[in-house]
């Protein structure tokens, strides 16, 4: 008896907690198919706000933005971390765990000194505000995120597979092609599907660094809810969260834990 | 008889670790040759740096006459089977034993017959498109045979190649693996730890020791003339009879007799050992008699096989004799 009411305290102190984290999410995205402009009142469903978020050409463009900055900086950063990490987990060099420090530094680091710093650089630079600097800021604290799952990869992936490549004619560039890539494309897509991610949702370091002509979707909605919270951000906002949500699925999928099952 | 692999002067160097200190060895064509003994002496290293996958710290290697020591593992005409087989997690089988041919760039009709050849060979035809991870370890190990095999390298190398299986299914592969290399006449070099699977395969076993060989012979001759105390301990169980000029007699545990003490028949050579029997374990087809020598905290063991009449007890009091002729000094 004890055990089954001692189950039950948990169950509701676990749904307490849930309910904690997610609420103000879900009242959010009710409110987003609110009749009402008032946030406030409940006057039935629609789903106006979204169509006129479509047709609104700010929110377009501030779309737009975001897109393009976030798809150039997951490249540039997935080449980048990737590179690094298959660097770092297969030669053995002087001063590796200072230069693996230095990598996870980007995270740990409070976003708003990234972002001051970086714009005190591009200001010293006399390098002009912008979509071009953005991408530069995005990488820079994408690539650390590549680095770790990439590398949480290849941590998994046995040397024997490599030398086994090579022992079958397989040239350095070969083995690097049909073995080394493709057991570790788990963990770059992961990695990739973060460092997107993460470039769609920034809103500190963007503060910092964007220009005139780059307003990304955060900063739109951050200027937007300065005039007052209307159901129109809500409806963006829901989106947002859907594509961040799911992205990280996506990611959680591929990553290793799940996929190495298959090799034991 | 054709040499195929000479190793020359090879001496092995790891972060001031002397692996092998200085070795030569000559391995001939169509042999069946292990590399046996405890872990870290240095047969790894060896069987590695024949595949070019090591670098050695001095020494030249010669494979079918020609100086490889420097060729990358890729340009070598020797293919390996790694001890956890390292077969492709992303390919399945078919792709697997193919890699070695596509790399070669082999023209795709060749391709296709030899792995078909090699399927049929390891018994893997129904099996040509599953993946290593839905395959059983016995099955596994096929495909890292056929993977190897399928390029007619010169020579095969074989990490502990059956290391991971359970005891019968490794007894059954040891034949199918001695009836293949037979059949395809191909060099085969074997590292193992397992004395018994070495003395079942090779045709010739070099045992090593620290990095260096301590004896070099057929297996019948390790078994019955070991030449240092070594390989007596190491293949086999074996009684040390120490003697006064230093020298061991080394007792094969099968070539003790016992006889009770103060009768012995006229037929057979006096006991030359008394002591009393401790232990007696049923081992089917013998009993494994221990006896503790009288004089000494030493015991020693005998083979009896299973005699109707006689059926020893510990307790009794036994007289152990011997052919001379089975005696074997060793002075290391």
């Amino acid at each position: 008896m004890p055990k089954t009411w001692r189950n039950h305290v948990l169950l509701a102190y676990s749904l307490a907690i849930i309910a904690f984290l997610y609420l103000p999410l879900v009242i959010l995205a009710a409110y987003s198919f609110n009749a009402s402009r008032v946030n406030a009142v409940w006057s039935g469903f629609t789903v106006d706000w979204y169509l006129s978020l479509f047709k609104n050409r700010r929110v377009l463009e501030a779309l737009t933005n975001s897109l393009i900055i976030a798809f150039f900086s997951t490249i540039v950063s997935t080449i980048l971390g990737t590179t690094a990490a298959i660097a770092l987990n297969r030669y053995k060099f002087k001063y590796q765990n200072v230069i693996n420090g230095l990598l996870y530094l980007p995270i740990l680091i409070p976003e708003i000194v990234m972002g001051l710093s970086l714009l005190v650089l591009f200001s010293q630079a006399h390098f002009p505000l912008g979509k071009g600097t953005l991408v530069l800021a995005h990488i820079t604290f994408c690539v650390s995120f590549v680095v770790i799952t990439v590398n949480a990869r290849l941590e998994g992936m046995k040397p024997e597979y490599e030398q086994a490549a090579m022992d079958l004619y397989a040239t350095p560039w070969q083995t690097f092609r049909y073995i080394t890539l493709p057991i570790a494309m788990p963990g770059i897509v992961a990695g990739a599907l973060i460092a997107f991610t993460l470039s769609i949702d920034d809103f500190i370091i963007s503060f910092f660094v964007a220009g005139p002509n780059s307003t990304t979707l955060p900063l739109y909605i951050y200027a937007m809810v300065k005039r007052g919270i209307s159901p129109e951000i809500n409806a963006l906002s829901t989106l947002m969260m859907i594509v961040t949500v799911s992205l990280v699925i996506i990611a959680q999928i591929l990553q290793p834990q799940h996929t190495s099952k298959k090799e034991e | 008889m054709k040499e195929m692999v000479r190793v020359q002067g090879i001496k092995k160097v790891f972060d001031d670790t002397v692996v092998i200190p200085g070795l030569d060895l000559i391995i001939n064509d169509g042999e069946f040759l292990t590399l046996l003994g405890p872990s870290g002496c240095g047969k790894t290293t060896l069987l590695r740096m024949i595949a070019g996958l090591e670098t050695p710290t001095e020494g030249t290697i010669y494979l079918d006459g020609k100086d490889m020591t420097k060729l990358p593992p890729y340009k070598r005409d020797v293919n390996m089977v790694f001890q956890n087989y390292a077969l492709f997690p992303h390919m399945d089988v078919e792709e697997n034993i193919r890699f070695g041919l596509k790399m070669k760039q082999v023209p795709k009709d060749e391709q296709d017959v030899r792995v078909e050849k090699l399927l049929k060979l390891t018994h893997l035809e129904k099996f040509r498109h599953r993946f290593p991870s839905e395959m059983s370890g016995g099955q596994q190990q096929r495909v890292a045979i056929a993977r190897a095999l399928v390029n007619n390298p010169k020579v095969l190398l074989l990490d502990e190649p059956l290391g991971a299986l359970d005891y019968q299914l490794r007894k059954k592969l040891q034949i199918e693996l001695k009836n293949l290399q037979r059949q395809l006449g191909i060099t085969f070099i074997f590292v193992t730890h397992d004395q018994e699977e070495a003395l079942t395969m090779s045709d010739r076993i070099v045992v090593m020791n620290e990095g260096e060989i301590e004896q070099d012979d057929t297996p019948g001759n390790l078994y019955h003339k070991p030449q240092t105390r070594f390989v007596a301990k190491f293949i086999g169980e074996t009684n040390f009879l120490e003697q006064e000029d230093g020298s061991t007699n080394v007792m094969r545990p099968e070539k003790l007799n016992l006889c009770p003490e103060g009768f012995h028949g006229q037929d057979h050579p006096k006991p030359k050992l008394f002591g009393t029997i401790t232990d007696v374990i049923f081992y089917g087809t013998i009993d494994k008699v221990f006896v503790k020598l009288d004089d000494s905290e030493q015991k020693v063991v005998a083979y009896q096989y299973f005699d109707d009449i006689k059926k020893w007890q510990a307790g009794e009091r036994v007289g152990i004799w011997w052919y001379p002729q089975d005696e074997v000094m060793v002075h290391k």
